[in-house]
């Protein structure tokens, strides 16, 4: 597998609080990379680090490698050409993350003119063809608005095509549909998805909705507690999670099909950073926890089904029956 | 916009008209003018006299009326004291505080943004602390402390600087300062605020990830928004510059319209009194309504509030 961003042993610390423990993790050309994880667990953090977009105070370690280019102390202007330019970034609260006082279509025609050279009037062309591509109608009058001036589905939009401006190889999308309704969710996945089939960009979609993460993802990675505990294709950890907190998302999602169930939320809740337990970081709330787990950490070994698993006891594969109780009628 | 400025403009005047009336009715209220100025040892009829020319002796609320009628004439009254126009006398005095109040201002301007930006983009660095530590020195030091201090040292020990009087620029360094650090201080502590506040927003991360390099994402995406607060404080410093150099510009001898006004209260120069006043109530007013309309100019946001 030819990969586009390889990272290795990635480690980060905020102000001597380690909060990403050494994370591998791969992106192929053109792939639909899925990260999947509670608040807090590393998500943002991993691709935050590999940028350099980290503030200063936290420690990065360990190497992120982009077709041959170290990015890990990378001098800072080598970083900002690979931002935006090879390697974009949406972020969760749309509505926020678009400058108020800048007119949204020069801030399309910032990106432009620092990818790709444009300026004037091919990059307001260029600007009204990207607006048009992510679907916001009208964009010649639109052109000229300010971001509040613009509901919070359509900022996605144009942060969207704000990160298509440099024609990026990967993009980052980092849980992108939080702020939004659910029904423009559904637009804004299917806008991702659309765009990378159109422009064969890899897409690595950062979120804590497993539901979002099967629409538009290959191949998903679980992560607790600053570790990759799970990884593998979409199907393949839908139809049998083996690490227990995958399981315990799974269960936790409510069903179209099928007779009502109970929810199974997963007790507990996330070990705080500067106090994880010794052993994994999931067995105190984890219902197949042994002794071994609570003193010794497995490793992510790869499995004999191709994924890859940090579990000493995971779930046993045959029974595909839900672990829910019925809904009394 | 039309009605947002028309409101606005209304409570100007409104805030005009309080100062005015505050002023007149306090300055009649706190001691009678004929006896000031013609002395204690003068005879009744004399006095009487004097009140009758300087329609003293008719009820309060005539004079007031008939104040206010002059006003809209644009006439300011006649001081008793030189017997010429209470306007003249003020504009005689004004470019000797505007040459004190205007470098300040721009000492303000260009020392204290520019620290507090700086302060906040090496945030708990030494610099950083050393910033706060000055600027919270500076707006607790009264200026009629400071001027003192800066005589003793400048003036009378080191003989460097004139201690008072007016003339050369050597006679306008010390009251400048005295006038200006106050307003640094307080100009650094906001300025570093507002840009820490604005360096943490969600669109200076997008501004970074989308390959601005850094002196960019400050001056073209972090500045323009830390500009609204700032420029709210600025607003508020300049009318107290002008109240500022009533201490000053007495402290230093400087023939300012501070120390006009000083010497006009203590001698119930009535007309010479609301006259400043008024002068200096519509600085305050002009300087917000100045701001109010930065506002617009620099915030989108509030540009196009009324029309949703």
């Amino acid at each position: 597998m030819t990969k586009l961003v390889e990272i290795r042993d990635l480690r980060v610390a905020f102000d001597g609080v380690p909060v990403l423990h050494g994370i591998d993790l791969d992106v192929a050309p053109g792939e639909a990379l899925g990260l999947v994880g509670e608040s807090g667990c590393g998500k943002s953090v991993t691709w935050l680090a590999a940028l350099g977009l980290l503030p200063e105070k936290a420690r990065v370690s360990g190497s992120v490698v982009l077709e041959h280019r170290t990015l890990s102390n990378a001098p800072r202007s080598e970083l900002e050409q690979v931002r935006g330019g090879r390697i974009a970034m949406i972020f969760q609260d749309p509505s926020s993350a678009l400058n108020p006082v800048i007119r949204i279509g020069r801030q399309i025609c910032e990106a432009l003119r620092l990818h790709r050279g444009l300026s004037g009037k091919p990059a307001q062309a260029e600007a009204l063809r990207l607006m048009d591509m992510v679907g916001i109608p009208d964009p010649r009058r639109r052109f000229n608005l300010y971001p509040h001036e613009f509901s919070g589905g359509q900022c996605q939009r144009l942060m969207i095509a704000m990160a298509l401006a440099g024609e990026p190889d990967l993009l980052i999308a980092d849980e992108p549909t939080t702020a939004l309704d659910a029904t423009i969710q559904a637009q804004i996945l299917d806008l991702l998805a659309t765009l990378r089939r159109e422009t064969g960009m890899a897409t690595v979609f950062i979120s804590h909705d497993l539901g979002a993460v099967a629409q538009v993802c290959e191949r998903v990675c679980v992560m607790y507690a600053g570790r990759i505990v799970e990884a593998g294709p979409v199907a393949q950890l839908f139809e049998a999670p083996r690490h227990p907190y995958t399981r315990g998302l799974f269960d936790a999602i409510p069903r179209m099909d099928g007779p009502r169930t109970r929810l199974i939320p997963i007790d507990g809740t996330v070990p705080d950073p500067r106090a994880l337990p010794a052993g994994c970081a999931f067995a105190p709330r984890c219902a197949r926890a042994q002794v071994f787990c609570r003193t010794e950490r497995p490793e992510l070994l790869p499995q004999t089904d191709g994924r890859l698993l940090a579990c000493a006891y995971p779930v046993p594969t045959a029974p595909a029956v839900p672990q829910r109780e019925r809904v009394s009628q | 916009m039309i009605r947002f400025l028309s409101i606005r403009l209304l409570r100007a005047v409104v805030t005009v008209l309080a100062v005015m009336t505050f002023a007149f009715v306090v300055l009649r209220m706190s001691g009678d003018p004929a006896q000031v100025l013609l002395g204690p040892d003068v005879p009744q009829n004399v006095i009487d006299d004097f009140r009758a020319a300087w329609g003293l002796d008719r009820p309060l609320a005539q004079q007031y009326l008939s104040y206010l009628g002059q006003i809209v004439s644009g006439d300011f009254g006649i001081s008793m004291r030189d017997r010429s126009p209470a306007f003249e006398l003020v504009m005689e005095r004004l470019p000797a505080t505007l040459q004190l109040t205007v470098p300040a201002l721009l000492l303000q301007l260009c020392i204290g943004i520019p620290a507090g930006i700086y302060a906040a983009l090496h945030r708990d660095s030494l610099i950083d602390r050393g910033v706060i530590l000055l600027a919270v020195a500076g707006f607790t030091i009264p200026s009629f402390v400071l001027g003192l201090v800066l005589v003793l040292i400048f003036a009378v020990t080191f003989s460097m600087l004139p201690s008072g009087g007016f003339g050369s620029v050597w006679h306008g360094i010390l009251p400048t300062i005295t006038i200006s650090i106050g307003g640094i201080g307080i100009l650094a502590r906001f300025s570093r605020s507002a840009m820490i506040e604005v360096m943490g927003q969600p669109y200076i991360r997008t501004a970074s990830a989308k390959g601005v390099s850094w002196r960019h994402v400050i001056s073209r995406h972090a500045l323009p928004n830390a500009a609204v607060p700032i420029v709210t404080i600025v607003g508020f410093m300049v009318g107290s510059l002008v109240a500022g150099a009533v201490v000053t510009e007495t402290i230093f001898s400087w023939p300012g319209i501070g120390r006009l006004l000083i010497v006009s209260v203590s001698n119930r120069d009535l007309a010479v009194v609301q006259c400043i006043l008024l002068m200096i109530a519509a600085v305050m007013v002009v300087s917000n309504l100045i701001v109010d309309l930065l506002y617009g100019w620099l915030d989108p946001r509030l540009r196009t509030q009324p029309a949703h």
